[in-house]
């Protein structure tokens, strides 16, 4: 299980990266989502990986899987959530208002005289 | 226990969505709300500062549960301080969006504001690393609203390079998170304190990981150099007033910084010992020259100020890469002169964009009220490029001082007296143009640009009057920040406060 969650954890982030340093916002944005679960599975196993054990402390109970990690997780995923909402409305604004898409600074005419 | 701590999140936290539901369609009530908001954060933070200033940790937890279980807001000298300063910095920036009308040229600028005051006062305030990155987070969602704010093409194309870098910044952010409680298994400051020490010599391999990353976070945040590439076009982009909001916001990152590898990581752990000393320091001497250069090179006033503001944090983070109290205690005292200093330089830049047909630096006829906006110009870029008698000056021979046992001591003084000749250059350049080259050009026919509103330059010359007081009184300030560096390499008593407080799970039960 260790090889199967860091290979996605790799994976995840490796097209992420590639798809971040793309021209586009979609790509981009796409990237961004693609890091994010990325890190999100990473806290996961931040916390080590154990199946099948409580999560809470009790009587009688020796394993147990560490909580905190699902609560910092549930946290990042709804805030990355919100981000890439606000992502997606301001680039398409900036797509729809300018008629391009493209993530570079354009110099503008007054640099280019 | 008092609840005073957690007012200055609150308060804003509020006050933003009061102004949203019932006060959405009255710019009036909005303003009149959002500057007693302001006010009263003010006294607040006045009033926390008084409090720690004799040296006592004042503790918040959430909830009433004991520090590694529960959150905890912590005020101690720094963290006061930089709640202080934020306050006052509203103060001057919210006269000044309601004298020029920014506030009018688009929805909810009142309640983004407040937004943006409640996250950046949760940054200071807080004593837990995930807890700082959620108000990192709140001051980010706030800081895109108010950065695209009155709309246009320029400034949203802007705006998504910004929310995009500041999103893979964020990311970081998370996979340093997750990294540290991996290898540590807590995430509170205190805690981490206390743990650091406790990791073997030959298991140091994830830690090491995790407190780079995190630097790499902290430094996107100060836009120290290769990572400033978002600052200057979001910055220059920016509506004026927001701007000058976000100078403070390159100093949440030079606070994090300091306060996580003071406390956290301190110079001294073994575990992290030769990682960010090696290359934090000449990283600060590229941001100091690349802003002054930039300074010289730009061709916009807006991107002038924007690239001086690289430079300031790039003197900020000499100081604090230094890492010694008398480093931290310049640092510190820098901090406040170069936030009062860039958020004026921003306000007066908006000033003449609005009385001149654009921001290049070529000849154009007369600004209006351009003896005035002239001279507050003059004052403040004097005090950025650091001549006396403003408080750069001292800001700078303080850091002069402090580097002269440093390792790179030749270069520290090499680079900051050059980059100052360089940035007076700039300075000067840009002023000369835009002011005194002015009257040799015909003034067209068409009716001149209205003279800002007085409100304008009462919240410009608060700034400037701070600047002077900061001057005035520098004594007495560096004062206060060598006390606060001593209690910052002192921890023992933040660590007790946090730790030894009871409360809710303190103590744990019998058989568990």
């Amino acid at each position: 299980m260790e090889m199967l969650v860091a290979s996605a954890v790799g994976i995840m982030t490796a097209a992420g990266m590639y798809l971040v340093l793309r021209l586009r916002t979609f790509p981009v944005i796409l990237g961004v989502a693609l890091l994010t679960y990325a890190v999100n599975v990473f806290l996961f196993a931040s916390g080590r990986l154990i199946v099948g054990s409580a999560p809470i402390l009790r009587y009688g109970v020796d394993v147990y899987a560490d909580p905190v990690p699902q609560a910092l997780v549930l946290t990042a995923i709804v805030i990355s959530f919100g981000m890439t909402a606000v992502v997606v409305v301001i680039s398409l604004g900036s797509y729809l208002g300018s008629d391009d898409d493209r993530v570079n600074d354009v110099p503008d005419e007054e640099d280019a005289a | 226990m008092t609840h005073w701590l957690i007012a200055p999140i609150v308060l804003p936290a509020m006050l933003a969505p009061f102004i949203v539901l019932a006060a959405r369609y009255h710019i009036g009530i909005q303003r009149v709300f959002s500057l007693v908001g302001v006010l009263a954060l003010i006294c607040i933070a006045m009033g926390l500062a008084w409090s720690a200033s004799d040296g006592t940790i004042l503790l918040y937890q959430l909830g009433d549960w004991a520090a590694p279980f529960g959150i905890v807001l912590v005020g101690d000298m720094l963290s006061t301080l930089m709640v202080l300063l934020t306050a006052v910095l509203a103060l001057f920036v919210l006269l000044y969006a309601i004298g020029s009308g920014w506030d009018d040229r688009g929805p909810h600028f009142h309640a983004l504001f407040q937004f943006q005051l409640m996250g950046i006062m949760g940054a200071f305030l807080t004593g837990d690393l995930f807890n700082l990155f959620v108000f990192f987070e709140v001051l980010l969602i706030a800081s895109y609203g108010l950065m695209i704010h009155a709309g246009g093409n320029s400034r949203l194309k802007a705006g998504v390079q910004y929310v995009l870098f500041n999103l893979l910044g964020s990311t970081l952010f998370l996979f340093a998170l997750g990294a540290i409680y991996a290898e540590t298994g807590t995430l509170n400051m205190a805690d981490l304190a206390v743990r650091g020490t406790l990791i073997a010599p030959e298991a140091t391999v994830g830690i090491r990981v995790a407190a780079v990353l995190l630097l790499l976070v902290f430094a996107i945040k100060a836009a120290l150099v290769p990572l400033h590439f978002w600052l200057p076009s979001s910055y220059a982009e920016a509506p004026g007033p927001v701007a000058a909001l976000f100078a403070i916001m390159t100093k949440v990152g030079a606070y994090a910084i300091i306060r996580v590898y003071t406390l956290v990581f301190p110079p001294q752990l073994e575990a992290t010992t030769g990682l960010h000393g090696v290359w934090l320091l000449p990283a600060a001497l590229a941001s100091l020259a690349l802003g002054m250069i930039g300074v010289l090179a730009a061709k916009k006033l807006d991107r002038l100020v924007a690239f001086s503001v690289i430079g300031s944090m790039g003197m900020v983070m000499i100081a604090v890469s230094l890492f010694t109290p008398e480093g931290i205690a310049a640092a510190l005292y820098y901090i406040v002169h170069s936030t009062l200093a860039g958020a004026a330089l921003f306000l007066i830049v908006d000033l003449i964009k609005s009385s001149r047909a654009s921001l290049g630096l070529t000849a154009m006829p007369v600004v209006a009220g351009a003896t005035l906006t002239g001279s507050l110009f003059f004052v403040g870029a004097i005090a950025m490029a650091g001549l006396p008698p403003m408080s750069g000056f001292l800001g700078k021979l303080i850091i002069l001082d402090a580097a002269r046992d440093s390792a790179l001591a030749v270069w520290v003084w090499t680079i900051i007296l050059c980059s100052s000749l360089v940035a007076i250059v700039g300075f000067g350049r840009a002023g000369s143009v835009v002011f005194w080259k002015a009257t040799s050009n015909a003034v067209p026919d068409e009716t001149p640009l209205p003279i800002p509103h007085p409100l304008s330059f009462v919240a410009i010359g608060g700034l400037i009057a701070l600047l002077a007081a900061h001057t005035v009184f520098g004594g007495y300030a560096h004062a206060y920040a060598i006390a606060t560096a001593d209690q910052l390499f002192a921890p023992e008593p933040y660590i007790s406060a946090v730790l030894g407080t009871p409360g809710k799970l303190s103590t744990p039960m019998e058989g568990h």
